[in-house]
């Protein structure tokens, strides 16, 4: 894990952030030229949406990652985040400009369906979070900004949620986006986080 | 042939021209079979409505049996085996029991019919079904006095159909219609599209299309038809009886929880097609609508 940490501290945030960004528009691309199928537009939607929640996700395993396994990307976890908060601001642009295109049924979709609500929901709750991405607000926040940062917490939840609502029968995939982040969210727990601790060897293990 | 429908799509005059000479060479190439004669009597009428590309047609496809994805039928669906292939047709019926699709075939004549196709999911198609009216083949093996409701059943073959590995839905997928449904000349079993045998991710090697309904009643790869007295359990209504309705016609006036009716869009616009406004029984209101008349259509959805 030293070696591989060593790796890490050596790769510049700005790589990450042109390496996560280029998926859209490549996608964006391949969906002008058929690379996305008949139905480009619900390919996109959900291309954005699904890249969105992996790396909600991976917000979510960063510091569970370094406190379970020493593997450290502290360094690059607010990257991680704002790309997130790109794909989601892409999965809803390409629903309200491509997809349902009516500024009427827009609205009547966010308040009467829930899973749409739900959606908007998290994205609303991100949007503070990317705004105060940055070192001034951090300093000048001080501890509101650590609270406030919690909201990635309710946002990666109704995210997740918004995926099965939308699923139509009893499906698979969106469960396991699900249960990682519950997952993720578990090992934030106060209990589970003295239990599993490696640093303190002190501490019984109940696994 | 029953001729108690006529057609009012065509190919001719909006299809463009190299769609158009593929299909004559398709009709060639179908001489002396006797689809070409089918095909060949067509009506012809003014109002033109270009179908669907193959590609669209035959790539984006919902048969969870393969898998939930659109591209999964495609990809997965060669694997069912359609031959032998046979129906079972019983319940209320004068003559009960298993038709081979030789036989079925024997005693139907095929047509085409350009239909639009409406999924539930606000995506449309116009798709050159070819096929026979159900009537026929509930003639056939004659309906009883007492029957009111048609149940049919898709192929449950777990070895060859990798989606049902997931209870996705409770298998076999079931759908069914009311006898006076069933019974409209517009109600035709398909054997394939396009003047060419069904895909098998299109229901091969026979299935049901009802157009002003949603897509999901059209089943698939009918194995079984029951002729009953009461209304049958439908697969969707089953697993989410609040979102889909024995009923199911196409009603832009009645929201789905999940989707607006309202309007709709048709493949093969690429990605800036624009939606469409959705027409009241997908555009079949004039054929249609008595069968409902006095009805509560936001009940009986």
């Amino acid at each position: 894990m030293g070696s591989l940490n060593q790796l890490l501290r050596r790769l510049p945030v700005w790589a990450v952030y042109l390496l996560g960004a280029l998926p859209a528009p490549w996608l964006f691309y391949q969906g002008l030229t058929g690379g996305l199928g008949v139905e480009p537009i619900k390919a996109l939607e959900h291309e954005y949406g699904e890249l969105a929640l992996q790396l909600m996700i991976l917000t979510l395993a960063v510091s569970p990652l370094r406190r379970l396994l020493g593997l450290n990307l502290m360094k690059f976890r607010r990257a991680i985040g704002l790309l997130c908060f790109f794909y989601v601001t892409c999965h809803l642009l390409v629903w309200l400009v491509l997809d349902v295109q009516l500024l009427g049924q827009i609205i009547a979709d966010i308040a009467k369906r829930p899973y749409i609500t739900i959606g908007m929901g998290a994205f609303v709750l991100m949007l503070p979070l990317a705004l105060s991405s940055n070192n001034l607000s951090v300093r000048a926040l001080g501890r509101t900004w650590t609270r406030l940062h919690r909201l990635t917490y309710a946002a990666a939840l109704l995210g997740s949620v918004h995926f099965v609502m939308l699923s139509k029968g009893f499906q698979i995939e969106p469960l396991i986006y699900l249960g990682l982040t519950l997952l993720f969210l578990a090992l934030r727990l106060p209990v589970l986080k003295r239990s599993k601790n490696p640093t303190s060897p002190g501490t019984p293990s109940r696994t | 042939m029953a001729r108690r429908w006529t057609n009012d799509l065509t190919l001719a005059d909006s299809t463009p021209e190299a769609a158009f000479w593929n299909r004559r060479q398709i009709m060639a190439g179908l001489a002396g079979s006797g689809l070409a004669a089918a095909l060949g009597s067509r009506a012809r009428a003014d109002e033109g409505l270009e179908p669907n590309s193959w590609e669209e047609v035959t790539s984006y496809c919902n048969f969870y049996e393969f898998g939930t994805g659109k591209g999964d039928p495609s990809a997965y669906a060669g694997r069912m085996t359609t031959q032998p292939w046979s129906v079972r047709i019983d319940g209320l019926v004068d003559k009960p029991g298993d038709y081979s699709l030789e036989q079925i075939l024997g005693e139907m004549t095929l047509e085409e019919r350009i239909y639009r196709f409406r999924c539930v999911e606000a995506w449309s198609m116009v798709v050159p079904w070819l096929g026979f009216e159900l009537a026929d083949l509930l003639n056939m093996a004659g309906v009883q006095e007492g029957a009111k409701y048609v149940a049919f059943e898709t192929l449950y073959r777990p070895s060859e159909m990798p989606g049902t590995a997931y209870k996705v839905l409770d298998w076999p997928y079931r759908e069914g219609l009311r006898l006076d449904e069933a019974m409209h000349p517009l109600s035709i079993m398909a054997t394939g599209i396009f003047g060419k045998p069904l895909p098998n991710q299109n229901g091969a090697p026979l299935r049901l299309v009802v157009p002003w309904k949603y897509g999901f009643k059209s089943i698939k790869s009918v194995v079984r038809i029951t002729l009953t007295d009461e209304e049958p359990p439908t697969s969707w209504n089953m697993a989410n009886p609040r979102e889909y309705g024995f009923y199911s016609n196409v009603n832009p006036d009645v929201s789905h929880p999940r989707w607006s009716q309202a309007s709709e869009r048709r493949l093969g616009g690429g990605l800036f097609a624009k939606r469409q406004p959705t027409l009241m029984y997908n555009g079949y209101e004039e054929e249609v609508a008595s069968l409902y008349a006095g009805m509560d259509l936001a009940e009986y959805f």
